[in-house]
């Protein structure tokens, strides 16, 4: 029967097909996860900034993936640096995309700091990315960025 | 004078790293919240905090409209020398408070 032959014909393919399909996926997810933020988050990031590249590492931004309520979000902000006078972090500094400002909080921290690492409680309006930003003493400015899920929002900020 | 919560600990060692927290009563109005006649409520925000340590300046905090009613803020500090440690905090419509904790360092 010429029904035979594509019946034994069709679970290779079909495999194969599937195959493919995985290896693409994975191929397509960047080792790094890259995301595109939004155009003016990343014009007030590059204002920051002030002309470096940031980089991703040394700085995290520790917040609940599923933020139940949004008008007051626990957060914590650290960089790993030794705090030293000539190795420290002057600055700190969260963006967010789809609050009514992009700005956040910034903190200005000294050697005296002895860690870089601080706390607070912020709104979220919705669902979206927050970008945390730390800027060493040699000009060199890290990056982070981490998507939240937000069931109940702020009161509009 | 809004009430202000400020923990620092009670006899950290020289060269200790401690966590200092604070907190002070303030609604962080954003400006973009309605009233129940449906007119905006004008911006009423903290928008500074800073730190010093015997006068000299070591942590200081630029808010905006997306921090949390009554902010909260935790940082570190490398304790040296006893001393004072002094929190101002300033806002819109002119708004300016310090405190001052003494600091025993053993």
């Amino acid at each position: 029967m010429s029904n035979t032959r594509r019946d034994r014909a069709a679970p290779v393919s079909r495999r194969r097909l599937l195959g493919a399909g995985a290896m693409l996926a994975l191929a397509a997810r960047p080792a790094t996860a890259q995301v595109l933020l939004e155009a003016d988050l990343r014009e007030a990031i590059a204002r920051w900034c002030a002309g470096a590249q940031p980089r991703e590492g040394r700085v995290t931004l520790d917040i609940a993936p599923l933020v139940e309520n949004g008008n007051a979000v626990p957060i914590t902000l650290r960089a790993a640096s030794p705090m030293t006078e000539a190795d420290h972090v002057t600055e700190l500094a969260i963006f967010n995309e789809r609050n009514p400002l992009r700005d956040v909080v910034r903190f200005t921290l000294s050697p005296a700091s002895g860690r870089a690492e601080v706390s607070t409680r912020i709104r979220l309006a919705t669902t979206q990315h927050l970008v945390a930003l730390a800027r060493m003493a040699d000009g060199s400015v890290w990056q982070h960025t981490v998507e939240v899920i937000v069931t109940l929002a702020a009161c509009v900020e | 004078m809004a009430r202000t919560l400020i923990h620092v600990p009670p006899s950290p060692r020289r060269g200790e790293v401690i966590e200092i927290r604070v907190t002070i009563a303030h609604p962080m109005e954003t400006g973009y919240r309605p009233d129940d006649q449906g007119r905006t409520l004008p911006r009423d925000i903290l928008t500074h905090f800073e730190c010093r340590y015997n006068g000299r300046r070591v942590f200081a905090a630029e808010m905006h409209p997306a921090i949390a009613a009554n902010p909260y803020l935790a940082f570190t500090l490398r304790v040296q020398d006893s001393g004072s440690l002094a929190f101002t905090w300033e806002g819109d419509r002119g708004f300016s408070q310090t405190e001052t904790v003494s600091l025993q360092v053993t």
